[in-house]
């Protein structure tokens, strides 16, 4: 009965009841997250990472706006049919530069973490129209309306600004240089030097083959990029983490 | 002097919002300066010719605000369940996704409208009217704050207004259930803090020397939701003109935030605060005390401790670091033991009057919801073991676990709170009618059973398929033959789903011909009630 006895302090004096119950709930969270932040080996370090490019950004910006996460996964789970059917498993580092993850939870459609360099883009622009045009099965929403909707960079130093603030290494030259590697990247004819020193193996194309830049250049660029940027013929997985 | 302060915040607001409307960069962001503005002049009128008003009884209860709410909630019960049959039915025959929609209406900008509406809309509100109601009478005492908790309801009705548009108009920061961006988030902050002012406070000025169980519960949601909501939301503008923000955290500390809030969006907002209204609801209309006074002190505080660390079990098998993922499966399987106390404390309730399941639809409703918790509670603790969730994780069983929780356990312990407080708050001698509460009950309940059957059917079969490999070792399906192969369930969900709306809708007939047929109830009849209070 004394546990009783001492519980009826708690429930009759609401501050205390107040004050007790948010310290238990905070317990969990500070053990699970916290370490997270200084323990060396939650982000594996490998080489290829890097920021989007400021189109690739804007297609990301896409992808998160249409909801793509709510059936497709970016994380492929290190099992035998996951890796056989997507690629190798996904690494922490992958998703180091992506404000908010999204690995997702559940998969209406297929992971998409090395979805990049697996189809044409003129299969992305079919499908994107159309999904069942290309995949009969399917239940995917179609997406021709992007086709339609240009797309300047208006704003996106001020994005790209905004990433930096939260820890994403764009410098300012990048910022300065984004108008112009926003629109550079889907002409083949044009100075493509600064845009692929800044941003290494970035992908320079008319992505939906139409002469107007549109969201689905943005996004086509974005997926094609996806899970591309670590070169696994060399990666070297660490013991444990 | 008070209300011309009101009058002038209210103005100053106003013209703010037209101002930041006049900027906007995006539609979302108009759209939201818009309902501001709006909301703020509305009020301002109501002020204006409400100045000076007489001062409320303190003798009273304030029932107005929860007569509101739950109107509210039977409201957005509606509208979620019906975008909720919308999509299932866009998943069987995608065609749905109709031409002159896209861009606002595909299933992924409807998908959240539907998980907000249910959780944040029909959940929010019912839990707002319940906690307003039970903490007034279990406290014997007035709200605290005045006005305040008006506030509250319409700043609430405001915020899901603003999440809903925002959906729809592409408006999303990417963490499911905390889609909303910026601007959405503080003004929920600002709400919420409000509702902890008003709780707080009445419990404070209570006239009762012990706090009642279902107010701890209420309690622990209030402070951990808004403890949740703050850290998972850090974000930062990317213009104070538009709607666009970018969240602080990424990668696997965005994972582990994202899921520790998520998990426990069902831990503290569809569980504690649902429990609160178990602990109130169910002794009422059984007419028996709560089972067990030892048991609810020690699953109350396991419940609050063990239900903080069940977040990774979203992740395994992920990049996120194996410990996290371990200590998330431990605890969760951990978690299964306080969850059956608060089952066994509400069934238990009953003992003596399990005969009223017999000829009370009401307590029958309210039986069959945390029985469906007690199944959603063991059946979650089993999938977070990860070699089961190795399989069931990315599938539809998922999906099937969610809804029997949300559907049975939040859906059925609201709809009983309806039945039970709308006679009270618009004194009626009793609802319409029993027998299409019985309907509502069935329809409901076959419903779920349909809902729940088909999505494990479908998850477990995909779960299969995907790692199927033939003889030679080779992949046996295509993801597109596991798509192929759903269609079926997807179609008997759907109906689940539009049975679980038709009985809502039934509901709201109800209940509206209680308020607009049946006598007042008796003064008699009501002093016995107050009496039994």
């Amino acid at each position: 009965m004394s546990i009783l006895d001492h519980h009826k302090k708690i429930e009759t004096h609401a501050t205390l009841l107040l004050v007790l119950s948010f310290l238990v709930v905070t317990i969990g969270g500070l053990v699970q997250i916290v370490p997270l932040f200084y323990l060396e080996n939650t982000i594996e370090e490998v080489e290829g990472m890097r920021p989007y490019s400021p189109l690739e950004l804007a297609g990301r910006e896409i992808y998160v706006r249409e909801g793509c996460y709510v059936c497709h996964s970016q994380m492929v789970r290190p099992m035998r049919d996951e890796v056989e059917r997507y690629g190798h498993y996904s690494l922490a580092a992958e998703s180091m530069y992506d404000h908010p993850f999204q690995w997702g939870s559940k998969r209406t459609g297929p992971d998409l973490a090395r979805i990049g360099g697996r189809y044409s883009d003129a299969w992305h622009v079919a499908h994107l129209i159309n999904p069942r045009d290309v995949v009969p099965e399917s239940v995917m929403p179609p997406y021709a309306y992007l086709m339609d909707r240009p797309i300047t960079g208006e704003y996106i130093q001020d994005l790209m600004s905004t990433y930096a603030m939260v820890g994403v290494p764009y410098t300012d030259e990048m910022i300065a240089a984004a108008p112009e590697d926003f629109t550079v990247q889907v002409d083949p004819f044009g100075d493509t030097g600064g845009l692929l020193e800044r941003y290494h193996s970035a992908q320079v194309r008319n992505f939906d083959g139409q002469e107007e830049l549109t969201e689905m250049d943005a996004l086509i660029a974005y997926m094609q990029m996806i899970g591309t940027l670590v070169d696994f013929s060399t990666f070297q997985a660490d013991e444990s983490r | 002097m008070w209300d011309y302060v009101k009058l002038i915040v209210l103005a100053v607001v106003a013209v703010l919002a037209a101002i930041a409307a006049s900027h906007a960069r995006d539609l979302a962001y108009l759209v939201h300066m818009i309902i501001f503005m709006s909301a703020a002049a509305i009020a301002f009128l109501w002020q204006i010719r409400h100045m000076e008003e007489a001062v409320h009884n303190q003798n009273e209860y304030m029932d107005g605000v929860v007569r509101y709410g739950v109107v509210a909630t039977a409201f957005w019960g509606v509208v979620g369940f019906l975008v909720g049959v919308v999509i299932a039915f866009q998943l069987a025959f995608p065609s749905l996704n109709l031409e002159v929609l896209q861009g606002f209406g595909n299933f992924g900008r409807l998908r959240p409208l539907h998980t907000s509406a249910v959780i944040f809309a029909f959940g929010g509100n019912a839990l707002l009217a319940s906690a307003f109601y039970v903490v007034q009478r279990t406290t014997a005492a007035r709200l605290f704050g005045g006005g305040l908790a008006w506030f509250v309801f319409w700043g609430y009705q405001v915020f899901i207004l603003m999440a809903a548009t925002g959906y729809l108009l592409g408006s999303t920061q990417g963490q499911e259930y905390a889609e909303p961006e910026w601007l959405t988030d503080l003004w929920l902050t600002i709400v919420w803090v409000a509702f902890l002012i008003i709780y707080l406070g009445t419990l404070i000025k209570r006239k009762e020397p012990h706090i009642y169980v279902a107010n701890w519960f209420y309690l622990s949601f209030i402070v951990t939701i808004a403890m949740l909501h703050v850290v998972n939301n850090l974000q930062i503008p990317v213009s104070f003109f538009g709607s666009d923000s970018v969240p602080v955290w990424s990668g696997v500390q965005s994972a582990m935030v994202q899921w520790w809030y998520g998990h426990n969006a069902v831990g503290f907002f569809l569980t504690a605060g649902f429990l609160g209204m178990m602990y109130y609801f169910i002794p009422k209309q059984a007419e028996r005390p709560v089972y067990s006074y030892k048991l609810s002190i020690i699953h109350f505080w396991a419940l609050i401790f063990l239900y903080i660390w069940a977040g990774p079990h979203h992740l395994h098998y992920t990049a996120l670091p194996d410990w996290a993922q371990t200590l998330g499966m431990t605890f969760s399987i951990m978690l299964w033991m306080p969850s059956w106390g608060g089952m066994i404390n509400g069934l238990m309730t009953l003992s003596g009057a399990w005969d009223k399941l017999r000829t009370d639809p009401v307590i029958r409703m309210m039986v069959v919801a945390v029985g469906f918790y007690g199944m959603a509670t063991f059946e979650g603790p089993m999938m977070s073991i990860r070699a089961v969730n190795s399989l069931s994780h990315y599938t539809d069983w998922t999906i099937g676990h969610v809804h029997s929780g949300a559907l049975g356990w939040n859906g059925m312990i609201t709809f009983g709170m309806l039945y039970y407080l709308t006679p009270r708050l618009w004194k009626r001698e009793r609802l319409y009618s029993l027998s299409l509460v019985s309907w509502h009950f069935w329809l409901a309940t076959i419903g779920i059973v349909l809902y729940a059957a088909s999505m494990w059917v479908t998850g477990i079969m995909e779960g299969l398929m995907w790692r199927q490999v033939d003889a030679q070792g080779f992949l046996v399906n295509s993801f597109a033959d596991t798509v192929g192969a759903k269609f079926p369930m997807y179609v008997v969900r759907g109906l689940g789903g539009t049975m679980f709306l038709v009985g809502a809708l039934i509901m709201c007939y109800n209940l509206w011909m209680t308020v607009r047929k049946v006598g007042e109830a008796k003064p008699a009849a009501a002093a016995a009630a107050v009496a039994a209070e």
